[in-house]
């Protein structure tokens, strides 16, 4: 019997040895990324890849909550906003240490503030803070408190810092020292990447267990959509962060506990026209594109419910404006989507001049109208939109020649030539707060698509919106930054410059066995809680 | 081996007939979106289902076939007698004539030609009708295409300069003209069908590979290009096998053509 024991209690410890011996990558979530990371210094990130690693390993202070939009204590414990939004004071927690074992101090926030601000180091993540003339300084005050000053207010200012990954002023390991749930471990150019658990990450969960749960997560770089679900389908990957429609209601026939739509999203689909005063197009037409009442007749013989329902499968509403109703706080919810409407659409022509005779719609001087609409190349989804909208406006008397570019080109056109007259593109919302927008919206904006780096305001009501944007921008009360934008929303429904067709959703696929998995609609929409996600290997396998 | 290469003609004059005549074949306008039954399968009224916008695929299919086909023919046509020029020029001038022609072929040989094809697409006007778009693009094909073409041209040229019954009219006092017009000429005439025949399909193809990056013919004009574009959208062939209807009739005729031309303007 003793012999049974013994040979019983060594074979549990051999087995117990034997776990210990197995590769972290037992534990490991698996998912791609769609390229090469441009960067892994967290203050020099401009691509999503980049943008993923940072979110996986960085430390913020601040982190905003994606699924309840709003900002939550992480190293700094505490805040204060003063002066209307020209300082902040920042309690930091205590007895936290970088991956490496350095202890997190208040000269490190303040080292990552120079860093940021530095203007000869151009990062993109520091320009969201810059307010005015002058620089920002960071007093360390004590070991955990840092107060930040800047030369102006800052509006949306606490949000900012979901984006500033804490770097360690003092490890030998520099920005490859982090603060957040893993570290990068591993990377393969072209292949992989590997992070792997950090160890010395602060969090934990109820139980006092430290967090993450997972080990490792495992990055394949995989441009190809079509090998990504291949693969997932293999039970190679564990997640897709964002999936197509028709791959989506795929995988929903056979398979629907893997697939998750988190609702509309911040991402819509828009067309332009182009209104830049010294463009190379015909005047008369230059005079459609800016007449309201054309471009609203667009808007409203645009059928978006069936672009909703042929395009996205039933995933995607029609647009509004700006922000649709997914952003809880900022989203004008007096707006509705413009409706179709081919009469009404039709009245507002005839008030401009327009005749529809024999099938063809003519302008004042009797000339047909017709315009060349712009879209990217390689985009299925861009192109059967297009496709639709062609269709649409034909049965007005409106000829629509659609242009598939590749992207460089289209950027060349709508950007420096202006040889162009109409785009169809996407529009990527990441950041919740309308500041995020400004180089849209200003008119002498170099993004202000339409008609860009306007000198002064050519129309009356771009110089509105100018003026309410910057006084949202500079307003320290919410409810006063909320009322101009509202306004800002307002003045684009009716003046439409950016005909906003549908807002997507936020659809993702995911294996049975993540256990957490709470998908959202902000990115990043799966592994926003990445450090409580886990994996039941027993249930993990996708379909096969 | 004649039954095969008769059954291939057959194939293609009938592709070639419906094609000619699809307005009056096809079921359905091309462009005609019935948005109530989009994607459905096949079916008594659309024998090869609908695609996404609910347009008829058979239609589709035919109309595409004639845009890819008509203008791959005179795209071929272009590109062939572009290279007969500069080859004939090059092989019956010699010298410095036949040494710069040669060296601008090369030149041309060594271009990224899609990436030729990209840029100068993307100078052109934007405001055109898609049918200018699609004769446009296959006018670019047929100018870009002629280099390979004109070095054989050009070799075939030589050959027959060099030959004992050129040599013999040079001899009895024939002038250049009457020599290249009235005994060259016939001479060259399987060398250049044979090169038409070759580019034809490569032209069928080319177009097929701008469509796959959605470069090819524009909205709602459809060709093979855009038609076999589905096609990329792995799981959805497995699912509804009808998807494959264009590539098949794509490798049909393709194969149809070499058996059938190749070989003849080879051996004639």
């Amino acid at each position: 019997m003793k012999l049974t024991r013994r040979f019983l209690l060594a074979f549990v410890l051999l087995g117990a040895d034997a776990r210990a011996g197995q590769p972290a990558s037992e534990n490991a979530l698996r998912f791609c990324l769609r390229a090469e990371p441009k960067t892994f210094h967290p203050a020099l990130v401009t691509d999503e890849a980049s943008e993923t690693i940072r979110y996986l390993t960085g430390g913020v202070l601040i982190r905003l909550n994606r699924d309840t939009q709003q900002p939550e204590p992480e190293l700094a414990v505490s805040w204060n906003v003063l002066d209307g939004g020209r300082r902040i004071r920042l309690r930091l927690r205590q007895g936290v240490r970088f991956s490496d074992g350095t202890p997190f101090t208040a000269a490190d926030v303040a080292y990552t503030m120079r860093v940021l601000l530095d203007p000869k180091l151009n990062s993109p993540t520091g320009d969201s803070f810059r307010s005015g003339k002058g620089t920002a300084t960071a007093a360390v005050e004590g070991s955990d408190t840092v107060t930040i000053v800047f030369p102006a207010p800052v509006a949306g200012l606490v949000r900012l810092f979901d984006q500033v990954a804490i770097l360690s002023e003092k490890s030998p390991a520099k920005e490859r020292a982090v603060l957040g749930p893993f570290y990068v471990a591993e990377h393969t150019p072209g292949a992989h990447i590997l992070l792997k658990r950090n160890r010395h990450y602060w969090k934990t969960d109820d139980r006092g267990r430290r967090l993450p749960y997972l080990d490792a997560v495992r990055l394949e770089i995989l441009p190809n959509e079509q090998l990504e679900l291949l693969r997932f389908s293999r039970g190679d990957l564990h997640l897709i962060n964002r999936i197509a429609p028709e791959h989506f209601e795929r995988l929903s026939a056979r398979s629907p506990h893997l697939v998750h739509d988190a609702g509309p999203s911040l991402e819509n689909e828009l067309l332009w026209f182009n209104q830049v005063s010294r463009t190379p197009i015909p005047d008369h037409r230059k005079a459609w594109f800016r007449s309201k009442n054309f471009r609203r007749a667009v808007s409203a013989l645009i059928r978006r419910d069936d672009i909703c329902r042929l395009v996205y499968r039933g995933h995607a509403i029609p647009a509004v404006g700006i922000f649709p109703p997914a952003n809880r706080f900022w989203f004008n919810a007096k707006l509705r989507p413009h409706a179709y409407d081919y009469q009404g659409a039709l009245r507002r022509l005839e008030e401009n001049g327009f005749r529809l005779r024999d099938g063809v719609l003519r302008d004042a001087g009797g000339r047909p109208v017709e315009f060349s609409l712009i879209t990217n190349a390689g985009n299925p989804s861009r192109e059967r939109m297009a496709a639709m909208i062609q269709d649409d406006l034909a049965k007005a008397g409106v000829k629509v020649n659609i242009v598939t570019l590749d992207f460089p080109s289209l950027i060349e056109r709508i950007t420096r030539t202006f040889q162009y007259e109409a785009c169809l593109l996407g529009f990527v919302n990441v950041d919740l707060d309308p500041n995020g927008q400004m180089n849209v919206w200003l008119s002498s904006a170099a993004n202000h698509q339409w008609n860009p780096s306007q000198p002064a305001p050519e129309t009356a009501w771009e110089a509105e919106i100018d003026r309410l944007m910057l006084e949202q921008a500079g307003a320290p009360d919410e409810r006063r930054r909320k009322a101009a934008f509202d306004r800002v929303q307002e003045i684009v429904w009716e003046e439409a410059p950016f005909i906003y067709l549908v807002n997507k959703n936020s659809l993702s696929a995911a294996v049975p066995g993540l256990r957490g998995l709470r998908p959202v609609i902000l990115r990043p929409q799966t592994y926003w809680n990445i450090e409580w996600l886990s994996l039941d290997t027993s249930l993990a396998g996708g379909p096969r | 081996m004649k039954w095969v290469r008769r059954a291939a003609l057959v194939v293609l004059v009938a592709v070639f007939g419906i094609s000619l005549f699809v307005d009056v074949i096809a079921p359905q306008p091309y462009a005609r979106q019935n948005r109530e039954v989009a994607g459905e399968p096949p079916s008594a009224d659309y024998p090869l289902g609908t695609d996404d916008l609910g347009r008829d695929r058979l239609s589709r299919l035919l109309y595409g076939a004639r845009i890819s086909l008509l203008l791959a023919l005179a795209a071929a046509a272009l590109s062939v007698s572009i290279a007969a020029g500069i080859g004939i020029t090059a092989g019956a001038a010699g010298g410095r004539v036949e040494r710069w022609l040669m060296q601008a072929t090369d030149l041309f040989l060594s271009l990224p030609w899609l990436f030729l094809l990209l840029a100068v697409r993307a100078l052109l006007p934007l405001n055109v009708s898609p049918h200018t778009s699609v004769a446009i693009t296959f006018a670019l094909l047929g100018c870009l295409g002629w280099a390979a073409s004109a070095r054989v041209m050009r070799a075939g040229v030589r050959a027959l300069s060099d030959s004992a019954f050129a040599l013999q009219a040079r001899a009895c006092g024939c002038s250049r003209t009457r020599l290249f017009l009235v005994h060259m000429l016939p001479n060259l005439r399987p060398v250049l069908l044979a090169q038409f025949w070759i580019s034809l399909p490569v032209f069928v193809l080319a177009e097929a590979n701008l469509g796959m990056l959605g470069l090819g013919v524009a909205e709602p004009l459809p060709s093979w290009g855009t038609l076999l574009r589905e096609l990329e959208n792995l799981p959805a062939v497995t699912d509804s096998p009808w998807l494959l209807a264009p590539a098949a009739l794509l490798v049909l005729v393709v194969s149809c053509l070499q058996l059938s031309f190749c070989r003849e303007g080879v051996s004639t």
